[in-house]
């Protein structure tokens, strides 16, 4: 009991402190911008790749750059780019989902492979020759990693639905004469709700993690716009001369995706 | 179990055409053709010439039914850029991804697996904790990151390791030069792997702690050790090989960028050459071989995993 009591304490420290984190981040994308007004874009070749000063808190980049304002303008980009990505994937993924849940029979069972051989594809390896050829921009990205990462979403959703399709409320709207959609929209999407939001968290991490490897590769967002992984290309570069423009990058991802790993284990655990 | 194999064959195919066709559809619809009619030199006869011969001026569903028909017979077509046969450019680059890939799985199983087991022999101990916090970080981290890191560290400011490629240039080359090179690339491609199968592992043997015949071998007064390693680990393998299974095509994606993190001339960089100069024959056989090897090596996941499960085994 005392056990279990100080693993339930521990869990909900850690919780509150990826909570925090995640929002520091957010406010950090959302407002930081705003408030430190200096140039991500500006170049500088008089004080290319500097210590912290005053005027540069986190030095400058290989091109002279402000690192602070690359890396706030880069923490939007990333961000919104993972969330984006996120909301395809698993919006497409619950589409499927739900159509094979609802429908069931031969409709089921073909998507239901469909969803296994998409498993079954080494999509890293493809997406990263897809766009070499498609040349690269945000909205080739959003859709690769959108059409990569749905069949997760697509298994919860229609394993979900199956099980409530017997519960007794359901048949209970069946026996009442409810069509077939009122009893899918009104009844059933209702309760299929958190099932989408665990998925959801567990689809901004690999979602952002896709994004900067891409971006890294030179195939995901371009230069000079700033996202995290695109910052870690450059930063690749000139590794031996200023190694802590690859530091700051890959750690803010590090932190973003091990927030929302941990909040997202905390919900999937709350729900059994 | 030989239906379970023709079914899971079928499978396999259907995996490979789904590939083949995405891959050859895009490949179409992407602006900009072969970048060996880039070539100003060439007057538009001798373009023409050229898209003749290789069959380019047909619509692209004539392409791909003639390609898909050759590949049916094992003919991959000849590598426009390299010209020669796009297997043999593949062979010449295939065992390099084949030794990386192979070595971060067999230290993602080898360090994975006793960790797993370790951590759930006594959970909540400080060393689960920190098996536990150790692997959400490794999960966490973005691999070319750790490549990079890696290399400052290991290769920049200690020295002690190279920073890339699969040998030491001009260098009669030994095994050890060779270790040395396959270190840091197999550690940081093993890395998040690693981090999923002691997850794995920890809460399938706790599952199985929680069994009756764990209690029973226990009652018979086998040491704990021993029920852990004899009796837990067996029956948690079962599931593993599973997670292993599902990780095979996010092995061999993270060994593409892997490779050009460390410069290591694998298929990944072979894939990216062959997509940038449009050479059609040359993607679509990198394409299909990997697909390949990760189809092979599931089905070979599953039928261990039916191999080792004895109440399977028996019907």
């Amino acid at each position: 009991m005392i056990v279990g009591n100080a693993v339930a304490r521990t869990r909900t420290w850690r919780v509150n402190l990826a909570v925090l984190t995640l929002l520091v981040l957010i406010v950090m994308a959302v407002i930081g911008p705003a408030v430190y007004r200096v140039d991500p874009h500006t170049m500088d070749l008089s004080i290319v790749g500097i210590g912290p000063t005053a005027i540069h808190p986190l030095g400058t980049d290989e091109s002279g750059r402000d690192l602070l304002a690359r890396l706030l303008a880069g923490a939007r980009v990333s961000l919104t780019v993972g969330l984006l990505a996120m909301v395809l994937a698993v919006g497409l993924g619950t589409a499927i989902g739900t159509v094979a849940g609802f429908a069931g029979g031969w409709v089921d069972a073909v998507l239901m492979r469909l969803t296994d051989a998409a498993l079954a594809v080494p999509a890293l390896f493809v997406v990263i020759l897809v766009l070499t050829f498609m040349g690269p921009s945000v909205f080739t990205l959003l859709c690769a990693i959108g059409a990569t990462s749905w069949m997760g979403a697509a298994r919860v959703v229609r394993g979900e639905l199956r099980m409530l399709r017997e519960q007794p409320f359901v048949e209970a709207a069946r026996a009442l004469g409810a069509p077939r959609l009122t009893i899918m929209m009104r009844h059933m999407l209702p309760s299929i709700v958190p099932t989408v939001l665990v998925a959801a968290s567990v689809g901004v991490p690999s979602a952002i993690l896709m994004e900067s490897a891409l971006s890294f590769l030179g195939l995901g967002v371009q230069p000079p716009a700033a996202s995290w992984g695109n910052m870690l290309s450059g930063a690749q570069t000139y590794l031996t001369s200023y190694p802590w423009l690859a530091l700051y990058p890959g750690l803010l991802i590090l932190l973003t995706v091990l927030s929302v790993n941990t909040i997202g284990d905390a919900l999937q655990n709350a729900r059994g | 179990m030989i239906l379970f194999l023709v079914r899971r064959l079928g499978h396999g195919l259907f995996v490979l055409l789904l590939v083949s066709t995405v891959t050859f559809a895009s490949m179409m619809a992407a602006p900009g053709g072969p970048s060996l009619l880039a070539d100003p030199k060439l007057s538009v006869t001798e373009r023409a010439a050229i898209e003749t011969r290789l069959g380019l001026d047909q619509p692209a569903t004539v392409q791909y039914t003639r390609w898909l028909g050759r590949a049916v017979r094992g003919d991959l077509g000849a590598s426009f850029l390299y010209q020669t046969s796009s297997l043999a450019t593949i062979s010449a680059r295939l065992p390099q991804t084949l030794l990386l890939a192979g070595t971060a799985l067999l230290l993602t199983l080898g360090v994975g697996i006793p960790l797993g087991i370790s951590a759930a022999a006594r959970p909540g101990s400080f060393w689960d904790r920190f098996v536990t916090l150790s692997s959400g970080i490794a999960l966490a981290v973005p691999a070319f990151w750790l490549g990079l890191m890696s290399i400052l560290v290991f290769a920049v400011w200690a020295r002690a390791l190279p920073a890339g490629g699969a040998v030491t240039e001009g260098d009669v080359v030994g095994l050890a030069d060779r270790v040395r090179h396959l270190l840091l690339p197999a550690l940081v491609l093993a890395a998040a792997g690693c981090a999923e199968v002691v997850r794995y592992t920890r809460s399938a043997a706790r599952t199985t702690l929680a069994l009756p015949f764990i209690q029973a071998a226990r009652a018979r007064g086998i040491s704990s050790r021993r029920v852990m390693w004899r009796h837990v680990l067996p029956h948690a393998l079962l599931s593993v090989v599973n997670v292993i299974g599902l990780q095979l095509p996010r092995l061999v994606g993270g060994a593409a960028i892997t490779e050009t993190v460390f410069s290591w001339p694998g298929m990944g960089r072979l894939g990216v050459e062959a997509a940038l100069g449009r050479d059609y024959p040359l993607v679509m056989a990198v394409t299909l071989v990997v697909s390949a090897g990760v189809v092979i090596a599931s089905i070979v996941a599953d039928v261990t995993q039916l191999l080792m499960d004895p109440r399977i085994r028996a019907t």
